[in-house]
């Protein structure tokens, strides 16, 4: 498959409360960034756009219609949206690109979460007969994958407190992180359970924010004259959405996505997993096989700050970051979506010598 | 296994979410505004045109629209329809016209209630302004300004509606 | 600027389900189950030989249910495979189809399945699309209520005569008469009758306004090799375009949307195509107000500026009146809308017409057909050219 080059990618800042900040706001001052990064004007200046949101994070159908404001959309564009964590609008602008529409893309994705609670809303992403009207978030559900995995005895709480340490501690590094801490796991350990099994560090804050990325054939990257790394391979795969039906505590779809993304013919230096609880980030990366060479969330992952439907792509930016820095020469960039990893997208992404 | 059943064909499962909408930095100062009594717009830096109400970008070029304009409240038909459909929930009964009106000195139209007319005689070009709720009711909303009625002025020529703003500029 | 290296991808397999104003025998996984099984049995296909699921429709509140994919997949075969969820408004049923297309197109793969549906009887569309936004007043006046004003500009600019979109409405009927699928059966309908309906959103009567229906709509697309192989003739996919402006913007022209004409544009370079009215054989158009036929004839290039109501009314676009350029011969969005799956309904009956298999509405001889779809406000399009040849 040919290589796909990002030669552009920010994100903000994991707030909280985006506060007076709309959408439109949010998104715009991405865009601008990555404009300058990659040396072009504006969305003009690409061949195709595409986003991801979802309407239910603000309340409001069409949301995303707004999101098209920040783009200067005249003359009009090629543009499309997906209601899926923006990953999936890097895979559908990958798709694009292959089949030679376009040379270059533009990808963002935003989420104002704050307006609503989050783990609540979601639960109307389950079964509208059977589930949906039990109300079940998306707290107590990975709170029962976490309670499997302790009670088979796959995991320990030490080893969820340790993922939790090692997030905090990556986050002090990122400047875009929302909680940072230097913190023992003996400290983490004696917290109060929150939904047990878990503890409140053990599950992703709630932020708002945005990301966006630049991505373009290795040409045009060469032509551009900036520095860049190369999508080798990316495949996503979803399972039942039948919990019973699930091993939960292993997650096979992330395991074939990985395969199909090529992500075995060559050394991991770094992982980028979109966990959002402490002890799916074990899963993944036993999913994925990853051992010591591997560095896991360097950026301090979703634990640190998760930008609900631009974390995904957040993650494949974070390991663009590292290898345009020389910090890593391959790694693999993971994305989830739906509830207990049942969607699971991974990308490989090199060096572009 | 249990007898012959009905066929089911509903079952109510009712959502209850609550949100705390923000509106946005930029419309959040337009309705700080209209608090006030006042009706205002804001220039793209870049394209110069003036949109009210802001939403926050210029929608073309892509870019916060910043600089605020005070408007006059007087404003254009742009075109318009005349509802006659009830719907469920809408205290207004019809039928009433809506209307795409441009505000003299903004370069885009907003859809409000016409009122105080006669309906039939409402046409394109024609000019309107605000009749505003009582002071006491006013809050951070649009329908501070209750309709707009029809006012004694010649009509607009249709092509010049929406250019006031640019054309004066060039005066 | 780019090269067009795409694989050739054709459809092999449509099913669709019937439209109706409420399918209260099947839930919302059975319905688009139907529609995707039917697509299958059409391809001789099961959903074993599926690489991919692409699925699409309009907001999630529609339903209640976020991001219904996820719901979705077991119904859809899609376990342990790609599922992608695509949603641009009202022209995602045509958006999700090229999305589905640039699978196979792409050369990722060999197999696609997609499916959009919308079952607006589980809801309260009316509901979910006036959440109040506080910057403008809560007029709660619909769809026709944003739409009405551009259609009386059109009306104004282009002199057209009252009664063209009474005509359309007539005509659009008498075709979905013929479509056993359709929501609507209106044989007898007259210009009288629509004339005499209720004026919902002047100058919009009821008749000249499209249903609100439940349905799904699904389509099987792959690579040129296996369509080789299909057991029926496959519509080959010769365009793919989509284009997306703003809603609002100062000097925006809402009544002929620039992105249209770009969109169209762009799809007949592809498709070869440059006189439109005489390329195509037949079109499916997304209309959901009668007066649009006339204003997306001129949009598309099938009549020049200010004279779309003329092929509307000397019946060009009429199967009846035995049209040259057919417009809806499924009955169109004014039968039957199901507005997720609207728009891939029209890219579905094109490639129905070219494949030869739209029985009681089919044109004769069709061999190439354009499908289209529009959504927001008149801002998101998305288009098809198919053919029954390669090229």
């Amino acid at each position: 498959m040919q290589k796909i080059a990002i030669v552009a990618y920010s994100q903000s800042q994991c707030v909280p409360q985006a506060g007076a900040s709309n959408e439109v706001e949010l998104i715009m001052p991405r865009l601008q960034e990555v404009y300058e990064q990659a040396g072009i004007r504006n969305a003009q200046d690409v061949d195709f756009v595409c986003s991801g949101s979802c309407d239910y994070l603000q309340g409001a159908a069409f949301a995303f219609v707004s999101g098209v404001d920040a783009l200067g959309a005249v003359p009009p564009i090629k543009e499309s949206h997906v209601e899926m964590d923006a990953a999936w609008a890097l895979y559908e602008s990958i798709l694009k690109i292959r089949m030679g529409q376009a040379e270059s893309a533009l990808i963002y994705g935003f989420g104002k979460s704050s307006p609503g609670e989050l783990p609540i809303v979601l639960s109307q992403q389950l079964d509208p007969y059977y589930l949906a009207p039990l109300w079940v978030d998306t707290v107590s559900l990975a709170a029962m994958q976490a309670r499997l995995m302790l009670e088979s005895g796959v995991i320990s709480e030490s080893d969820m407190a340790a993922v939790v340490a090692r997030s905090r501690s990556n986050a002090l590094n990122n400047p875009k992180a929302q909680l940072a801490a230097q913190v023992s796991v003996e400290e983490l350990l004696r917290e109060e359970e929150f939904v047990a099994p878990l503890r409140k560090h053990d599950c992703c804050p709630v932020s708002d924010g945005a990301s966006a990325m630049i991505i373009c054939t290795a040409e045009k990257a060469m032509e551009w004259g900036k520095p860049y790394a190369l999508i080798s391979g990316i495949d996503h795969r979803i399972e039942t959405h039948n919990l019973g039906m699930r091993d939960l505590t292993d997650s096979p779809s992330t395991r074939t996505a990985a395969l199909g993304a090529g992500a075995d013919s060559g050394p991991i230096d770094v992982a980028e997993l979109y966990a959002p609880f402490s002890h799916q980030e074990i899963i993944l990366s036993r999913a994925l096989g990853l051992g010591d060479e591997t560095q896991i969330n360097p950026s301090g992952g979703v634990l640190a700050g998760n930008l609900m439907m631009a974390s995904g792509l957040s993650r494949i930016g974070e390991v663009f970051n590292r290898i345009i820095s020389g910090d890593a020469t391959r790694g693999i960039a993971h994305a989830t979506s739906g509830p207990c990893l049942q969607h699971n997208l991974v990308a490989v992404i090199e060096g572009a010598a | 296994m249990s007898e012959q059943q009905d066929m089911i064909t509903d079952i109510k499962t009712p959502v209850y979410l609550q949100y705390n909408f923000t509106a946005g930095k930029s419309p959040a100062r337009f309705l700080s505004q209209i608090k006030q009594g006042i009706l205002t717009g804001q220039r793209c830096p870049s394209c110069q045109n003036v949109y009210c109400p802001p939403r926050g970008s210029c929608a073309a070029c892509g870019v916060a629209t910043e600089e605020e304009v005070v408007l006059s409240g007087k404003a254009t038909v742009q075109s318009f329809t005349i509802v006659a459909i009830p719907i469920p929930g809408n205290p207004i009964k019809p039928p009433f016209v809506i209307a795409n009106l441009v505000a003299d000195g903004a370069n885009i139209s907003f859809i409000h209630l016409m009122s105080d007319c006669v309906n039939e005689e409402v046409h394109m070009g024609q000019r309107v302004e605000p009749v505003w709720k009582p002071q006491e009711e006013w809050g951070y909303a649009m329908d501070n300004i209750k309709y707009f009625k029809p006012l004694d002025e010649p009509d607009m020529t249709i092509e010049d509606i929406g250019k006031l703003a640019l054309n004066a500029e060039k005066v | 600027m780019t090269s067009n290296s795409a694989v050739l991808a054709a459809v092999v397999g449509i099913g669709q389900t019937k439209y109706q104003t409420k399918r209260g025998d099947v839930s919302i996984a059975g319905l688009v189950r139907e529609a995707a099984v039917n697509a299958l049995q059409d391809a001789d296909l099961t959903f074993d030989d599926i690489d991919a699921v692409v699925i699409g429709k309009a907001p999630d509140m529609f339903e209640g249910v976020v991001m219904p994919e996820c719901y979705l997949t077991d119904a859809l075969g899609c376990n342990g495979k790609p599922m992608f969820r695509v949603h641009t408004a009202g022209s995602v049923g045509g958006s999700t189809a090229l999305v589905a297309a640039s699978h196979v197109q792409s050369g990722t793969f060999k197999r696609v399945l997609t499916v959009t549906y919308e079952k607006q009887s589980e809801s309260n569309a009316m509901w979910a699309l006036s959440s109040p936004q506080p910057f403008s007043v809560h007029l709660n006046a619909g769809a026709g209520g944003y739409f009405a004003p551009i259609i009386r500009e059109y009306m104004r600019r282009s002199n057209a005569p009252y009664d063209a979109g009474i005509k359309v409405a007539v005509k659009d009927r008498l075709h979905g008469a013929r479509n056993p699928l359709a929501h609507l059966h209106l044989p007898d309908i007259t210009m009288k009758e629509v004339e005499e309906s209720m004026m919902l959103w002047d100058p919009i009567r009821f008749l000249e306004a499209c249903p609100s229906s439940d349905g799904a709509c699904a389509m099987v697309i792959v690579s040129e090799d296996v369509a080789e192989d299909a057991p029926k003739p496959p519509a080959w996919i010769r365009g793919c375009a989509m284009r997306s402006e703003p809603t609002m913007y100062a000097g925006r022209e809402e009544v002929s949307p620039q992105a249209g004409r770009d969109c169209a544009a762009d799809v007949y370079k592809q498709a070869g195509v440059t006189d439109p009215r005489k390329d195509f054989d037949c079109a499916e158009v997304y209309v959901p107000f009668s007066w649009y036929e006339p204003m997306w004839l001129e949009n598309l290039g099938f009549a020049p500026e200010g004279e779309g109501w003329k092929l509307t009314m000397e019946g060009a676009t009429s199967l009846d009146e035995g049209g040259d350029i057919p417009w809806n011969c499924s009955g169109g969005v004014l039968s039957s809308n199901p507005i997720g799956a609207s728009g891939m309904i029209r890219f579905a009956e094109a490639a129905r017409q070219v494949r030869g298999d739209a029985g009681g509405h089919q044109v004769d001889g069709a061999k190439l057909a354009l499908g289209h779809a529009y959504g927001g406000g008149a801002q998101f399009f998305s288009m098809w050219v198919v053919g029954a040849e390669k090229a």
